[in-house]
């Protein structure tokens, strides 16, 4: 019963298998696309395992604190950065070795022509509230 | 109508109904909705209902209403109308055995320990899906499939096969190490249901689970600072320990040491009973607590007992014997390098200590301890 994080990225992740930009697929595959994540949410939900999931947009900005009395200094949008997140999904599930699993079955979802995309996703554990024995 | 009370009661209802003919999971849902009609009455209030004289017998009425409402509703199973005319006259019933066998089936092997906590709560200790969500930071929806589930999973086992005792007492672990969080608190959950199973069961080791976590819930309000910063124990403040749950701790261990059926909870509950004993972290009989590992040690085998152990054999005969007692062990442990940190501090070697706190906290899993680890290396690395 631990919860991850499942982030897909835009870039910054090592390129998928099946590496054709998401414009260069027909409407009908980014219909696929996406209705396979939206029945994958809604099996997890099924299962007990779904916590919540958003898709970002890939436009943002860097924001900065720039002293007392002046406004927060912008940078943007994500000049310099490598990575770029698209969205996440986040899981409560038993084991390590099921959120790995799970992490497997949405990489998988189909892209140009039909195939999968072997995408890349980042699983990272939540940091929980300490349990009861410390000691 | 009294909440806890009524939760209290919810396994003993759902035993009623499933004698009377219903099955588990429809009986189940059908002390659930009455539950939700219990709490929605206005029975305090000028305007309000008559209040409930026999909350027991009540649920059980409500309960049973709900569940013919269902399966009436249910045209599927039309048979089950012809349970209306069988219905037993009301009375007193036994209700110990019926929430054993709840407790078991709740904790059936087949169940995932996500889904065991879940059904647990529900259906022996009576919370509502929103509680049971809420408590473990999931949707409303998600718990309640999970639970669903659950039920479906176990709705073919025999409700009246013995279960293992040793299965319940570890989803019971389970739950009370969730610990607090929202409006349940999950450990003083845990505790009421492990005093319920105590009454009802006569088992050394159900004792031993009780008395640990009276022993440990007695240390709570001295765990955490004000700011919710790890406190940790040699440092807590001894006075804001609870010492009317320790001393009950103490005597029901006592109670069941002295059964002679050691087992693995009576073991962690000496261990915890001996720290809760010392008046100062400095008065601590380390060297019994030593003994109690190697109790605990061969009963479980458990690497983790084994890695406690080098603690205490840290304490008891130096930081060097309890690096050696840890050398013997696996490296990936968790936990291990926080060990292997705090006992390089105590030999007097501040760098390899702060390098190791430092390794450690980056692999910790919650939040309080990273913090703790990170500080322990901040505060060596300033001394330099």
């Amino acid at each position: 019963m631990a919860k991850y994080l499942l982030l897909k990225h835009y870039r910054g992740a090592p390129a998928p298998v099946n590496d054709v930009p998401m414009d260069r697929w027909t409407p009908e595959e980014i219909s696929a696309h996406v209705q396979y994540m939206n029945d994958f949410a809604a099996r997890l939900e099924g299962t007990g395992e779904f916590v919540d999931g958003l898709a970002l947009a890939p436009e943002g900005a860097w924001v900065r604190y720039d002293g007392e009395g002046r406004p927060p200094v912008t940078d943007g949008p994500f000049a310099e950065t490598k990575d770029l997140i698209a969205g996440w999904m986040v899981i409560d599930v038993d084991s390590y070795e099921r959120a790995v699993e799970l992490a497997g079955e949405l990489s998988a979802a189909p892209g140009a022509g039909g195939r999968p995309i072997h995408e890349w996703l980042e699983v990272r554990p939540f940091l929980s509230a300490p349990p009861t024995i410390t000691d | 109508m009294d909440e806890s009370l009524l939760r209290s009661l919810t396994p003993s209802v759902i035993g009623v109904l499933v004698r009377r003919g219903a099955d588990f999971p429809a009986a189940e849902d059908a002390v659930q909705e009455a539950l939700v009609e219990a709490v929605l009455r206005k029975d305090d209030g000028e305007d309000g209902e008559e209040p409930v004289r026999d909350p027991r017998g009540w649920l059980t009425t409500v309960a049973w209403r709900k569940f013919l409402d269902a399966a009436r509703a249910d045209t599927a199973r039309r048979r089950r109308q012809d349970l209306v005319h069988e219905e037993p006259a009301p009375g007193p019933v036994p209700s110990v055995d019926d929430t054993l066998q709840l407790y078991f089936l709740c904790a059936h092997p087949s169940l995932t320990p996500s889904s065991a906590v879940a059904l647990t709560l529900r259906a022996v200790g009576g919370l509502t899906t929103r509680q049971i969500a809420r408590a473990y930071l999931v949707p409303e929806a998600t718990m309640a499939q999970r639970i669903s589930r659950a039920k479906r999973t176990v709705s073919g086992v025999g409700f009246d096969r013995p279960g293992d005792v040793s299965t319940v007492l570890r989803v019971l672990y389970l739950v009370f190490n969730e610990g607090y969080s929202g409006d349940v608190d999950l450990s003083a959950e845990a505790i009421r249901l492990t005093r319920q199973l105590a009454a009802a069961i006569d088992h050394p080791e159900v004792a031993g689970l009780l008395a640990l976590m009276l022993l440990h819930h007695a240390r709570r309000a001295a765990r955490t600072a004000p700011d919710g910063a790890l406190v940790p124990l040699a440092e807590q403040d001894r006075a804001r320990w609870d010492t009317a749950l320790i001393s009950e701790g103490v005597m029901v261990l006592q109670a069941a040491l002295a059964r002679d059926r050691l087992g693995e909870y009576q073991a962690q509950a000496a261990i915890a009973a001996l720290h809760a004993d010392a008046p100062s972290a400095g008065e601590t009989d380390w060297v019994q607590i030593v003994e109690w590992y190697d109790e605990l040690v061969r009963l479980t085998d458990s690497p983790v007992a084994r890695l406690n152990r080098a603690v205490a054999v840290g304490e008891a005969d130096g930081p060097r014997a309890g690096l050696k007692a840890l050398a013997e062990l696996d490296g990936s442990l968790p936990r291990y390098t926080a060990v292997a940190a705090y006992l390089q501090e105590r030999d007097g070697d501040r760098v390899t200590a702060a390098r190791l706190y430092a390794e450690a906290a980056r692999s910790a899993t919650d939040l309080a301890e990273r913090d703790y680890l990170t500080r322990r290396a901040a505060r060596l690395n300033a001394l330099g």
